[in-house]
């Protein structure tokens, strides 16, 4: 997601930070190119003319040209414009002083509603709450046994009534959350399309009945200037308070964000960012623009890594990389945290001017040859993983056969290994070990 | 296909003309009543089956009986012009204006371009549509509105025939078509609509349920083969979804059977684990066959230029011989099919308008691009 549209921005930024001095018509030009790389990302043209208008109107002031700066001075008003129209801060989720809350998912067919509001579950149960599922999608077929079956994989019950009409599904859902003791109540309903009036009828009568203290409308991120179209006319029938993007793990270019929040007021408030259940993320519009500006997201990334490593184990990795005793096992557990985070790729994406990387020069981060990685280092004995030094030919041999790779990818391993060592040493003798060093020693 | 009558366009013009006129240019208020009056307009025409719908197969029955209805009733009705309404509205504002003015001036152009943007046909594309029409008008001297109308259909429908015309669907028994596309783009749908126009062609159809990955994958394509009259060949959810292809091959085979079709799990086109696996299925298959399967890709009509690359790395993986437009009973337009097919030259096959098993309609560039304008 959005890496794309950073590659494009940066083409545009490095073109006015090839200059000392800025004059209109630099920045004319630079907005001008810019307008164009939005339109192609799918913005809306609308909130792009008004995008750029803003960013104009700030850059060609005096102050900004005549500063030391000035690139960077039209950088930073980008940043802030840019977070501005995503939204400015992140919003949580509105809950139900009296439970159960219910939450209710609206969107297009195939925009990910179902799949969603299982994610949805997963991260609610996380912050401690116990929400249940109602499957109000009668029309679609096997659309009822898609939820029962995530339903079962996460350990969430799905509220299912048979022969009702989905209005009275929600009813009878939420009396049957109160008795059993369910806080949130989450309704999948069924995919529509906005101009269709019966169905948009049936939304307005189920929110009628059960006032849900959180609708949201859920967006597919690769939807074209139609998603405002979209978003306009359920916000004008049925009014929802934020919104879930979707797939925004493909490769687009996120102009359906980009739009959103400006049209209709309406925040991002979760994005959907990958095939598992535990893909679901708060949207946080500031780190999203320094992603997309090529600025990457630390904050984020010192977060995710709290939440797969405890203080202690880290505070040992640490003493381990101090006494330069960091083995192939560490080595491996390293690995295991990083999948945990997502993957490399995805963790390389959020560190400063790290974003381009990944793309650059073709390496390959796919979580194939990590596996391949693990399947070497698994094939070693315990001694040769603490003390490498020992792997002899024949002993490396013997590991390419066990891990089913060839005799070269298992040299390519141990010296990338013994590099990887040196600089730890180098790191570790400059004293402090920072956050970034303890999570990620690759 | 079958159109909306020219009546129609007509009557919306007017009063297109009216709002123009009475609002002066207001943009906002222009689109809001063109959204509102889409919007009575859709409801007007759309009967739909309401109250519960059970899954219980009695239940299937019923929805197959209603279902044959709506599409019999509604075969007059509906039709891509009637999903276009809105886009139309828009693309027209430029023209509307022109006639209000009683004269072309350089913001015309802008306008057009800015007009095609919106319906999704991409910075590049748009531009080159405009140039083209630009030249028509120029070079025969077209001095009516109604002529550079024309002219620009002539250019939109030139940049669609580029890519060529789809495929046909005859070919060696049996003919193995593959549905693929990223998640919620009606994958399964589309094959079930296929499956239709094929078992009403008089041809044996077999379903291959190879989307073993979404819960319920397996489930939803059962219940639709149910409603077409076709058998589905499945294996366990999770299972390998090439053996999937193979054994639909094999009963293909067995039974003389004209057409199997793969409805294969939604991936996103970024994911290249699930594209490797995609073009195992392909190779599995053509393997099984004298000639080689056909590739359907489909596309939702509201994807925005991301539909390019979606295409572009489908190609990759398979041989997409034709794009399937679903959706297109809403208001989106669908442009990206004109950015994909000038930069990548595939044609439409197909445009999905409806629920219905009979709402597939072979695409006409023509009608599409008087749909447009």
């Amino acid at each position: 997601m959005f890496e794309s549209l950073n590659d494009r921005i940066q083409n545009v930024f490095s073109k006015l930070k090839g200059r000392g001095k800025l004059s209109e018509k630099d920045v004319e030009a630079a907005l001008k190119e810019l307008k164009l790389v939005l339109l192609e990302a799918d913005v809306n043209y609308r909130v792009v003319k008004m995008f750029v208008d803003h960013v104009k109107k700030r850059a060609v002031g005096e102050e900004v040209i005549k500063s030391v700066t000035p690139a960077q001075q039209v950088v930073k008003i980008i940043y802030d414009e840019m977070t501005e129209i995503l939204g400015g801060s992140s919003r949580s989720l509105n809950f139900s002083p009296h439970p159960p809350s219910v939450i209710m998912l609206v969107g297009l067919q195939g925009s990910g509603k179902t799949t969603a509001a299982a994610k949805l579950a997963v991260m609610l149960r996380h912050q401690g709450r116990n929400p249940c599922l109602v499957a109000a999608d009668i029309y679609r077929p096997a659309a009822v046994e898609q939820l029962q079956i995530l339903g079962e994989k996460i350990g969430v019950p799905v509220i299912h009534f048979k022969h009702k009409s989905a209005v009275d599904i929600c009813s009878l859902s939420v009396e049957w959350a109160v008795r059993n003791g369910h806080d949130v109540v989450i309704l999948d309903t069924a995919g529509r399309l906005h101009i269709d009036d019966e169905m948009m009828q049936e939304l307005l009568e189920i929110k009628r009945n059960l006032n849900p203290s959180e609708t949201l409308l859920v967006v597919d991120a690769m939807t074209g200037q139609e998603a405002v179209n979209v978003a306009l006319t359920f916000l004008e029938r049925i009014e929802f308070d934020g919104i879930i993007l979707t797939k925004m793990d493909g490769d687009a270019r996120g102009g359906a964000a980009l739009s959103m929040k400006t049209v209709t007021g309406r925040p991002i408030k979760l994005v959907s960012i990958g095939e598992k259940l535990e893909d679901m993320e708060v949207f946080h519009p500031d780190r999203v623009a320094s992603r997309i500006l090529g600025m990457g997201d630390v904050v984020t990334l010192v977060e995710k890594a709290q939440k797969t490593m405890t203080e202690e184990r880290a505070r040992k990795l640490e003493e381990k990389i101090r006494k330069q005793k960091f083995d192939f096992d560490d080595f491996l557990e390293q690995m295991q945290q990083l999948k945990k985070m997502g993957g490399l790729a995805r963790v390389i994406e959020m560190i400063p001017g790290m974003g381009n990387i990944s793309r650059l020069g073709g390496i390959d981060l796919d979580d194939k040859r990590m596996k391949r990685i693990e399947a070497i280092i698994q094939s070693m004995t315990v001694e040769e993983r603490r003390n490498p030094s020992i792997l002899n030919a024949s002993r490396r041999r013997r590991i390419a056969k066990g891990s089913g790779t060839t005799t070269q990818e298992v040299n390519q391993l141990v010296k990338q290994f013994a590099q990887m060592q040196k600089m730890l040493k180098v790191l570790s003798g400059r004293g402090s070990l920072g956050t970034f060093k303890r999570l990620f020693p690759f | 296909m079958i159109f909306r009558k020219k009546k129609d366009t007509e009557s919306n013009k007017k009063s297109q003309d009216n709002v123009a006129r009475s609002k002066g240019v207001d943009v906002a208020s222009v689109l809001k009543e063109s959204i509102d009056s889409a919007i009575s307009q859709e409801t007007s025409e759309k009967q739909k089956s309401s109250g519960s719908l059970d899954i219980s197969p009695d239940g299937f029955r019923r929805l197959d009986a209603e279902d044959r209805r709506i599409s019999s009733d509604s075969s007059g009705q509906k039709g891509l012009k009637a999903g276009l309404t809105l886009s139309r509205k828009i693309l027209s504002r430029p023209f509307t204006k022109a006639a209000v003015k009683k004269a072309i001036d350089p913001s015309f152009w802008d306008e057009a371009e800015e007009a095609l943007i919106s319906a999704d046909a991409g910075v590049a594309c748009s531009a080159e549509i405009v140039k083209r029409a630009k030249q028509i008008v120029i070079g025969e001297g077209v001095k009516s509105i109604d002529g550079v109308r024309e002219a620009f259909r002539r250019a939109v429908v030139e940049t669609i025939l580029v890519t060529g015309v789809p495929p046909s669907l005859e070919g060696e028994k049996p003919q193995v078509i593959f549905v693929v596309g990223v998640n919620g783009v009606g994958k399964t749908t589309t094959c079930a609509k296929l499956g239709y126009i094929f078992k009403t062609a008089g041809k044996k159809v077999i379903f291959a349920a190879a989307d073993t990955f979404r819960a319920a994958g397996i489930e939803q394509m059962e219940m639709w083969a149910a409603r077409v009259g076709a058998p589905v060949v499945k294996h366990q959810p999770g299972g390998d979804p090439a053996a999937v292809v193979y054994d639909s091959i094999e009963r293909a085979l067995a039974k003389s059977t004209d057409f199997v079709i793969v409805d294969t799990a939604g991936r996103l086109h970024t994911k290249k684990n699930l594209m490797e696996e995609l073009s195992k299925m392909w190779r599995v298959a053509g393997k099984k066959l004298k000639g080689r399967p056909l590739g359907v890709l489909v596309i939702d009509a509201t994807t925005g230029q991301n539909g390019v690359n979606q295409a572009r790395i489908f190609s990759q993986a398979l041989n997409v011989d034709m794009i399937v437009l679903t959706k297109m009973d809403g208001t989106a337009k669908g442009g990206v099919v004109l950015a994909i097919g000038r930069e990548l030259k595939i044609p439409v096959g197909f445009v999905g308008v409806g629920e219905g098993l009979g709402d597939l309609k072979p695409f006409d560039p023509v009608e599409y691009a008087r749909a447009l304008f």
